[in-house]
C-alpha cells in the first residue's frame, strides 16, 4: 500500500469521519480505540442532528442556523468554522442517509425534522431517539469496509498515552499501551488526530457522560505543549435522571417535541404529580420565558432549575428534582419518537413517562472548550477554505484535534443537536486538512532517528513503574470520587471567585496526593486499575486548567455563570424589539462594553505551577454580535 | 456449553421486560456523594455476589464471593464499580479488583453483557431489586475471556465482515441528491434492526453458536443476520443483496440456525431477529432460485 501512515486516535464520530476521509485519500489509517469501536460515548446522543433542509413549512434558512449558533452559543465561537459547518450539515445527511442511517420519516417519506433548544424552526433530524447509535452505526460500517479492504488496520484496546516530538517539535506519532499485554509501544506517524471526546467524568457521578469521557487523552495532549481553549465552558444539560451511578440524560427533544417542566406551586406538596391540578402546578420556564417556554438553550434551562431549586427552595418536595412531563402528549407519538428514552428512564427508574412525569435535575454533559485549533479563513466564501492544513490543527505541528475534544463550534454553550453535526464535520474536516498536510511533508515518520521515540516510551513506562510498585496509600476510585464532587460544588452551574480559589487550592492538593497512589493489584494482564490511576493524574491536571480559565472569566457567559458579574436583562421590553428604548440602549452600552473586554477565547498552555492562561480575539467576520440573548 | 443452561433457565419476566420488578426508590440524594462503606455483612441489605473469575485467558477459572450493602437503584455495574474501593472477598480476603467491561451504563454502548444468574444480560440495566440477594456473575459465554467478567467480542465484528455489512458508497461525500422517499411504517420496521449494539448476548444465548469454533466457519449467529435483513431493505444496500445472501448461504450460515427462538428472548434491545431470519429464509429461497435459473 503506497502512501503515508497516519494515527486516529478514537473511534467515535469524529475520529471514524476523519478516518474515512484519510484512508479514502489513499493512506493508510491506524485507529485506536479503548475499546470495541462502536462502545464510544457517541452512541448515547439521542436527540438528532441539526441540518437546514426545511421540509417544514417553516422558512428555515442557513443563515439562521449559523445565527442560532452563533448567538447560542454567546458570540465566543470563530465564526468562519461555524459558518462551514452549517453549509455542510444538509450534505452530511444525506451522506449518513446513502450509508444506511434510519432517520425517521415524515408521512410522506421524507426526512423528518424536529424542533430544538435556542431554535424556532423544526431544524433537527433523528433517528427515533438513539441518533448517535445510528450514525456511529453508518461510518463504523464504511471503516470496517475499509478494514476489511486492508486499508485500515484497529488498534482495539489500546490507550494512547502520549505524543512523540522529533527535535523540532513536530508530532511523529504516539506511544500507546495494550490494555491487555500493558505493553507500552511506539507507533511512529506522519500525523496523529486525536478524537478522544469529552471529559465529564471530571463531574461523577453526576455527568451523563460515559465512564471513558475522562479527558485524559487531552490532558495528555496539554501537558506535553497542546494549548487548550476555554476550557471554562463546560455544559450542564438541564434534564438528566437523578442517580447514585450515574446521571442518565433524557434527551432535550422531550421538550423540542413538546415536554413541559414544571414544580408544584407548593414544594410541600406530597401528591402524586398526576393528581395535581393545572392551578397549582408552576410551569416556570414557560413563565420566564414565554417566546421560547421549555426550549431555552441549556444553559438557560440549567440555571432556571438551578434557581428553582436551590434559590427559592421550589423543587420537588424541596429536593433537587423537577418534573418533565410527556403525559399530556400522544402516547403512541411519543413512543415512535422518544422510544429510546423511554425505555432508559423505565429500565432504570422503574415507572413509565408515559404513566407519570419524569424527575430530573441538570448534570454535567458537555466540553465547550477543548484543545486549540487553527483553521484558515477563505476570504471568497467567508467560511474556512477547504482542504487547508491549518483546519483543525493544534498547536502542536502534525497534531490534529476534532470532535469534542476540540474547542471549535460552540462557543460559550452549545445547542442541543449541534454536537453530532460539530463531530462529524469536523472529522471530516480534519481528514482533509490531513490530506493536505500529508501533500506537503519532504520527510516521513520513519526518517526520524529512533531517540525520540524510545525516550518516550521510557518515559510513560517510568510513569507504569511510579504506579505499579509505588508506596503510596491514595486510592485512584476514591480520588476521583472526590474530584467529581469538588468540581460540581465548585466548578458546577453558579460559580464564585472565592470558591473558584478554593477549588485550585484543593485540586493542587488533589494533585499532589494523586502522585502517591496505591493500585490494591500487582496484575500484569489487563490491569484495569493502573489505566484508571493514569487517568485519574490527567484528569485532576485538566481540572485545574478547568478552574483557572473559569476563575479569570470575570463575567457571565453561556455556561459561565459568576452571579457577581452578571448583566441583567432590561424587565420591560425584549432585546428583539425594544432595542431604541433608554433601558435597553443604557443595557447595550454595558453589554457592549462587556463584550470588548470579554468576548475572547482562553488559551491555556501547560506550566509545571499550574496552568498559564491568556486570551485571543475571536474572528467576528461573519456576523456583528448585534443582539444580547434574549429568549424570554 | 455453558450458554445453553443459562438461556433455558431464562426468566422472560425479568429479560423480556426489564422493568417487571415495579417501581423503585430513585429518591437517593442528588449530591455527589463520597461512597460510604459499602462492606457491611450484617446489614440485611446486603447482597452475595459470587463471580467466576480468571485470571488470564489460558488460566483456569475459579468462583469468589463478595459481600456487600446494596443502595436503591443499584444495578450490576453499580456495585461492581463500588467493589472496586474494597475488592476484600467474604473471607476478608483482599484481592485483585474484579475486571470487567462497562462505558455507558445506560444500555447502549454493550460493552457489559455477562452472564448474571446464568442468563446473558446487560450488567448496567440489571438491577438488583429484580435479583436474589445471592448472585452469580459469569462472563458472557461464546467470546474467549480476556479477564475476569471481559471478553473479547471480536468475533461478533468480524461476522460483520464476513456478510459485507455496509452500503457501498462511492465515497463518504455529499452527492446533492435528496434522500429517497421511505415510508414511515418501513422505517419503524427497520429502526428495530438498527438498534442492535453488538453486545453478543444473542450470540451467547445460541445454542447453535460455538464457542471452541476457531472462526470464519461457525454459525454467524443473530446478530450479523439481523444487519444483512436490515441493509438489504436500504435503498443503496439492496444493490449488494446477492453478495450478502450468498455469504449466509455458505457453510455456516442461515441454515445452521436451529430455531430455538433463544435469540430473540435475550435481546435487550428487543429486536426481532428470528422475524429477520424468516425473511432471509425467503430471500436465500429466491436468491438459490435465480443462482439456478438466472434472473
Amino acid at each position: 500500500m503506497t502512501g503515508r501512515r497516519v494515527i486516529v486516535v478514537g473511534g467515535g464520530l469524529g475520529g471514524l469521519w476523519a478516518t474515512l476521509a484519510i484512508a479514502g485519500g489513499g493512506h493508510r489509517v491506524l485507529l485506536f480505540s479503548l475499546f470495541e469501536v462502536m462502545r464510544s460515548h457517541s452512541v448515547c446522543a439521542q436527540g438528532g442532528i441539526n441540518a437546514v433542509l426545511d421540509y417544514q413549512g417553516q422558512h428555515d434558512s442557513v443563515a439562521q442556523h449559523i445565527r442560532d449558533t452563533l448567538k447560542g452559543g454567546s458570540w465566543l465561537a470563530n465564526q468562519p468554522p461555524v459558518k462551514s459547518m452549517c453549509e455542510a450539515a444538509p450534505g452530511l445527511i444525506r451522506t449518513f442517509e446513502r450509508m444506511g442511517v434510519t432517520f425517521s420519516r415524515t408521512p410522506e417519506g421524507l426526512l423528518d425534522q424536529r424542533l430544538f433548544g435556542g431554535v424556532k424552526h423544526k431544524r433537527t433530524c433523528f433517528a427515533g431517539a438513539s441518533t448517535g447509535q445510528q450514525l456511529m452505526h453508518g461510518v463504523d460500517q464504511q471503516v470496517r469496509r475499509l478494514e476489511a479492504e486492508g486499508r485500515v488496520e484497529k488498534h482495539e484496546w489500546w490507550e494512547y498515552l502520549g505524543l512523540v516530538k522529533d527535535g523540532a517539535g513536530v508530532c511523529r506519532g504516539v506511544v500507546a499501551m495494550d490494555l491487555r499485554s500493558l505493553g507500552v509501544q511506539a507507533f511512529p506517524a506522519d500525523a496523529v488526530v486525536l478524537a478522544t471526546g469529552g471529559l465529564g467524568q471530571l463531574y461523577a457521578p453526576q455527568t451523563t457522560c460515559s465512564t471513558n469521557s475522562t479527558g485524559a487523552a487531552a490532558s495528555r495532549a496539554y501537558q506535553q505543549g497542546a494549548r487548550f481553549a476555554n476550557a471554562e465552558l463546560f455544559q450542564f444539560h438541564p434534564t438528566a435522571m437523578l442517580g447514585e451511578d450515574k446521571t442518565r440524560l433524557m434527551s432535550e427533544a422531550a421538550r423540542g417535541e413538546g415536554g413541559r417542566v414544571w414544580v408544584p406551586k407548593d414544594p410541600a406538596d406530597r401528591r402524586e404529580p398526576n393528581r395535581i391540578p393545572e392551578a397549582e402546578r408552576w410551569y416556570f420556564l414557560e413563565d420566564w420565558y414565554p417566546a421560547y417556554g421549555n426550549t431555552v438553550p441549556r444553559d438557560i434551562a440549567s440555571r432556571a432549575i438551578w434557581r428553582v431549586c436551590r434559590e427559592l427552595k421550589q423543587g420537588i418536595g424541596g429536593g433537587d428534582r423537577v418534573y418533565l412531563d410527556l403525559t399530556h402528549l400522544d402516547p403512541g407519538f411519543v413512543e415512535s419518537r422518544l422510544g429510546a428514552i423511554l425505555s432508559i428512564y423505565r429500565k432504570f427508574a422503574g415507572t413509565d413517562p408515559l404513566d407519570a412525569p419524569m424527575e430530573i435535575f441538570p448534570a454535567a454533559h458537555y466540553a465547550m472548550g477543548g484543545l486549540w485549533v487553527d483553521f484558515e479563513r477563505d476570504p471568497a466564501s467567508g467560511g474556512v477554505k477547504p482542504g487547508s492544513p491549518r483546519n483543525h490543527a493544534t498547536s502542536i505541528a502534525g497534531l490534529y484535534a476534532c470532535g469534542e475534544c476540540d474547542y471549535g463550534y460552540h462557543g460559550a454553550n452549545r445547542l442541543g443537536a449541534n454536537s453530532l453535526l460539530s463531530a462529524s464535520y469536523s472529522g471530516r474536516v480534519a481528514g482533509e486538512a490531513v490530506l493536505s498536510h500529508l501533500a506537503g511533508i519532504e520527510r516521513g515518520a520513519d526518517a526520524v532517528p529512533a531517540a525520540p521515540f524510545d525516550a518516550e516510551v521510557a518515559r510513560q513506562q517510568a510513569i507504569n513503574r511510579e504506579l505499579m510498585t509505588g508506596q503510596g496509600n491514595e486510592s485512584p476510585y476514591r480520588l476521583h470520587e472526590e474530584l467529581g464532587a469538588l468540581m460540581t460544588s465548585r466548578v458546577g452551574v453558579v460559580r464564585d471567585n472565592a470558591g473558584l480559589d478554593r477549588a485550585l487550592e484543593e485540586l493542587a492538593a488533589l494533585e499532589r496526593r494523586a502522585a502517591h497512589m496505591a493500585l490494591a493489584e500487582a496484575s500484569p494482564w489487563a490491569n484495569q486499575t493502573l489505566a484508571y490511576a493514569r487517568q485519574v493524574q490527567d484528569m485532576i491536571r485538566l481540572a485545574r486548567v478547568m478552574a483557572a480559565s473559569a476563575r479569570v472569566r470575570d463575567e457571565c457567559r453561556g455556561a459561565h455563570y459568576k452571579p457577581e458579574f452578571d448583566l441583567p436583562l432590561p424587565q420591560s421590553g425584549r432585546s428583539a424589539q425594544d432595542l431604541g428604548s433608554p433601558e435597553w440602549s443604557q443595557y447595550r452600552e454595558r453589554w457592549a462594553a462587556n463584550n470588548a473586554r470579554w468576548l475572547k477565547t482562553t488559551v491555556a498552555e501547560y506550566s509545571a505551577d499550574g496552568p498559564r492562561i491568556d486570551f485571543e480575539p475571536v474572528d467576528l467576520s461573519v456576523l456583528a454580535p448585534d443582539q444580547p440573548r434574549d429568549y424570554r | 456449553m455453558i450458554g445453553i443452561a443459562g438461556s433455558q433457565q431464562l426468566d422472560l419476566r425479568r429479560v423480556g421486560t426489564g422493568y417487571a420488578g415495579g417501581t423503585r426508590d430513585t429518591r437517593a440524594s442528588t449530591r455527589a456523594g463520597i461512597e460510604t462503606q459499602r462492606q457491611d455483612p450484617a446489614d440485611n441489605q446486603s447482597v452475595e455476589l459470587r463471580v467466576r473469575r480468571q485470571d488470564a485467558p489460558d488460566a483456569a477459572p475459579y468462583w469468589q464471593t463478595f459481600r456487600l450493602r446494596v443502595r436503591p437503584g443499584d444495578n450490576v455495574v453499580s456495585v461492581l464499580r463500588a467493589l472496586r474501593l474494597h475488592p476484600i472477598t467474604a473471607d476478608g480476603e483482599p484481592v485483585d479488583p474484579v475486571a470487567f467491561e462497562h462505558n455507558c451504563m445506560e444500555e447502549v454502548c454493550g460493552a457489559c453483557a455477562m452472564l448474571i444468574d446464568g442468563a446473558p444480560r446487560p450488567a448496567c440495566s440489571t438491577l438488583l431489586a429484580d435479583l436474589g440477594t445471592v448472585i452469580r456473575l459469569e462472563p458472557l459465554p461464546k467470546f474467549p475471556v480476556v479477564r475476569d467478567l471481559m471478553v473479547d467480542r471480536a468475533r461478533l465484528f468480524e461476522r460483520l465482515s464476513r456478510v459485507k455489512a455496509w452500503v457501498r458508497l462511492d465515497g463518504p461525500w455529499d452527492t446533492h441528491e435528496r434522500a429517497p422517499r421511505i415510508a414511515q411504517r418501513q422505517w419503524a420496521t427497520d429502526y428495530l434492526y438498527s438498534r442492535c449494539m453488538s453486545c453478543g448476548i444473542c450470540l451467547a444465548a445460541c445454542p447453535q453458536v460455538d464457542g471452541q469454533a476457531q472462526d470464519n466457519n461457525g454459525f454467524i449467529g443473530p446478530a450479523a443476520l439481523a444487519q444483512v435483513r436490515l441493509l438489504n431493505a436500504h435503498p443503496l444496500g439492496r444493490y449488494d443483496k446477492p453478495e450478502r445472501l450468498h455469504a449466509i448461504m455458505a457453510q455456516g450460515g442461515l441454515t445452521d440456525c436451529g430455531n430455538a427462538q433463544n435469540c430473540v428472548r435475550v435481546c435487550p434491545k428487543k429486536i426481532p431477529l428470528t422475524t429477520a431470519i424468516g425473511e432471509l429464509g425467503r430471500q436465500t429461497t429466491v436468491q438459490a432460485l435465480q443462482d439456478l435459473f438466472g434472473a
